[in-house]
């Protein structure tokens, strides 16, 4: 017979014990529904957090002060002062460096016109923008020169636009006064929207950092250095190059005592997605289990079945049906049925999952290569627990067969 | 008839032992028989005479011990199972006591069933159904499944199926064990006219003396052996 014919006939059969194979169906399908749900679950929260990583800069290496201990204390990272502009710039004429900025941070006061606003300022070069992958909504960003002179001119981000100049005209032009320092507004920032915290990233002023050193905290360091490495690939060099650079520039041995820390946000990156593929691991797991299930649920009834239509397998085979014949049917059965129910799994578990989407407002993904996943693997479900009936009807002897009440 | 040179089933010294632990089970003990085409034999004989063991070896449903066994002039004593089963396709008739029909599967479904393993085309299949269907009488049942049939028209049916392939031999197992006296006469008539018109070779296995009276020759079986395989006198002046 055909393969069309053969499917054809096992289609026939199960159609002859509608209920039976719906139920029998039942158990691949609630394993598949389930995979497919979790699986879009698991995957959206993923590439969220990965689209929040890939937010906050390319190929970005950032440099922060050590820890120091005073007085038996320890500082944490960050609490040394030991990062100047000038090792900035000797990190920026090292090999694959594409852009340094520092970053001196300050939580301050701020009022124009008749608002006030308490925010946070950041002091940066004008590469700031290239490494955040940040553009301009309006207006101009500053200048070298504006950092040579530490210029008076600030950058607002929308949040800050929205607090202080509520009635919608441009602030570009206007005068703001941080902490006290009237400083002339030349741009707005395009909205960045929430980060990977949930900080709303667009609650933030830019003013060179020379500026924000000299005229605001006063200091002769930074509070970070952003690295932008030319290319991923260059990432983890760089990271050794800055290292070595600063081991040097502050005379450090052994590095032990490094007195600054340099992190790659790959290395976050790669720690979420190394999350991610535990919990697909997870899941694949709880997917074969459920799967598995659901193919003893079918060996279970085409046993039954096997038994029930022992007179029916010993007439056909005494108009003719080879044993092979048979083999082949009663696993086209078993096949049909965790196939198609493997299908109806994907449905509900694609209709599940917008469901998900809509009532908890999750981000979900269905990842293509699932539901190809699902259904081949219900196919093979259904070959690996359908063989054994099959046999055992293939086997059958057909007079004894004929024979049976 | 054309075939007439060649004997449709030819058995000698056919030996069926069945080996049970300790205990060997002579179910025939040296059969010679030859049916040659066109006729219509009944096998008559008690429960354990040996009848239904040779019926399922003629069949091919089974293997002699030893002996020999032509079918259509044919060495069929010793094929495997899957040549068996293309000879049973393609050359012969089953007619059953309890009809053996799928059930919630309409009648002509079920008569179509030998040609779905002889690979005939599906539009073939159909037509060479209802063909059938209309010479054993029952064309108007064709939609019919076997539960919404009497046991007289769920035989024709079964009797319908066993002609779909144009069989050498037709081999009815008490056909009309589980029918009442008028229907069990009807069949019978049936099989007569099967033969008269269409030439089929027919073989009846049944232990009634009335069934066997239908057909030209009684073959008679008691314990494995052929006792007796005579015309049958009541048709002889008539046929």
């Amino acid at each position: 017979m055909t393969l069309m014919a053969t499917l054809r006939l096992a289609l026939q059969a199960l159609v002859r014990n509608k209920a039976r194979s719906l139920l029998t169906m039942l158990g691949i399908v609630i394993g598949v529904a389930a995979v497919i749900v979790t699986v879009a679950i698991g995957a959206g929260a993923r590439s969220s957090v990965q689209s929040s990583i890939a937010g906050l800069g390319a190929n970005l290496i950032v440099v922060q002060p050590g820890s120091v201990t005073q007085g038996g204390a320890r500082t944490g990272f960050g609490g040394a002062s030991s990062l100047t502009p000038a090792d900035g710039m000797a990190i920026a004429q090292l090999p694959d460096v594409a852009a340094v900025s520092p970053l001196v941070t300050l939580r301050t006061q701020v009022v124009a016109g008749g608002n006030n606003w308490q925010t946070i300022v950041n002091g940066v070069a004008p590469t700031y923008t290239f490494i955040r992958d940040w553009p301009l909504a309006q207006g101009t960003f500053f200048t070298q020169s504006d950092v040579t002179a530490s210029a008076k001119v600030a950058v607002l981000g929308q949040t800050v636009v929205s607090q202080l100049f509520p009635d919608g005209n441009s602030p570009v032009g206007q005068t703001a006064l941080i902490k006290g320092v009237p400083f002339t507004v030349i741009g707005v920032l395009a909205a960045k929207g929430q980060s990977g915290t949930g900080q709303d990233q667009d609650d933030t002023i830019l003013i060179p950092y020379s500026s924000a050193m000299e005229r605001l905290t006063g200091l002769t360091t930074v509070n970070q250095l952003m690295v932008s490495a030319a290319t991923a690939d260059s990432v983890d060099a760089v990271q050794a190059e800055v290292t070595k650079l600063l081991q040097t520039r502050h005379r450090i041995v052994p590095p032990e005592n490094n007195d600054f820390q340099v992190r790659n946000l790959q290395s976050i990156a790669a720690a979420a997605s190394s999350t991610g593929a535990v919990m697909e691991f997870l899941l694949a797991g709880v997917a074969a289990v459920s799967l598995i299930v659901g193919g003893i649920g079918i060996m279970n009834i085409m046993m039954v079945s096997v038994t029930e239509r022992t007179r029916e397998i010993g007439l056909r085979m005494a108009v003719g049906a080879r044993s092979g014949t048979i083999l082949q049917q009663f696993l086209a059965e078993a096949i049909v049925l965790s196939t198609i129910g493997g299908l109806i799994g994907v449905v509900l578990g694609v209709l599940g999952t917008s469901g998900v989407a809509l009532l908890a407002k999750w981000p979900t993904t269905i990842p293509p290569i699932w539901i190809a996943l699902s259904v081949g693997f219900s196919a093979l479900v259904g070959i690996f627990f359908g063989y054994y009936p099959a046999r055992k009807a293939a086997n059958l002897n057909p007079i004894e067969a004929l024979r049976f009440e | 008839m054309s075939e007439s040179a060649v004997p449709v089933v030819r058995v000698e010294r056919l030996r069926k032992i069945y080996t049970m632990g300790e205990d060997r089970v002579i179910a025939l003990g040296g059969v010679d028989l030859t049916i040659e085409p066109g006729e219509f034999l009944s096998v008559m004989g008690p429960s354990g005479s040996g009848k239904s063991t040779f019926m399922q070896i003629i069949g091919l449903l089974d293997q002699p011990t030893d002996g020999t066994y032509y079918f259509e002039g044919k060495d069929a004593s010793n094929l495997t199972p899957d040549e068996r089963a293309d000879i049973r396709s393609r050359r012969l008739g089953f007619v059953f006591q309890s009809y053996n029909l799928l059930s919630r599967t309409s009648a002509v479904e079920n008569v179509e069933l030998p040609m779905l393993y002889a690979g005939i085309p599906e539009e073939e299949r159909r037509r060479i159904a209802l063909e059938k269907m209309e010479i054993v009488g029952i064309a108007q049942l064709a939609k019919h499944a076997p539960n919404q049939m009497s046991g007289g028209q769920q035989q024709r049916v079964a009797i319908a199926r066993s002609l779909v392939n144009n069989p050498g031999l037709i081999l009815a197992d008490e056909p009309t064990g589980a029918l009442d006296t008028k229907t069990s006469n009807d069949v019978m008539r049936l099989f007569k006219q099967l033969n008269n018109d269409l030439g089929m070779t027919i073989m009846v296995v049944t232990h009634e003396l009335d069934v066997a009276k239908n057909a030209r020759r009684i073959v008679s079986f008691r314990d494995g052996l052929i006792v007796s395989d005579k015309p049958n006198e009541q048709l002889v002046g008539v046929a």
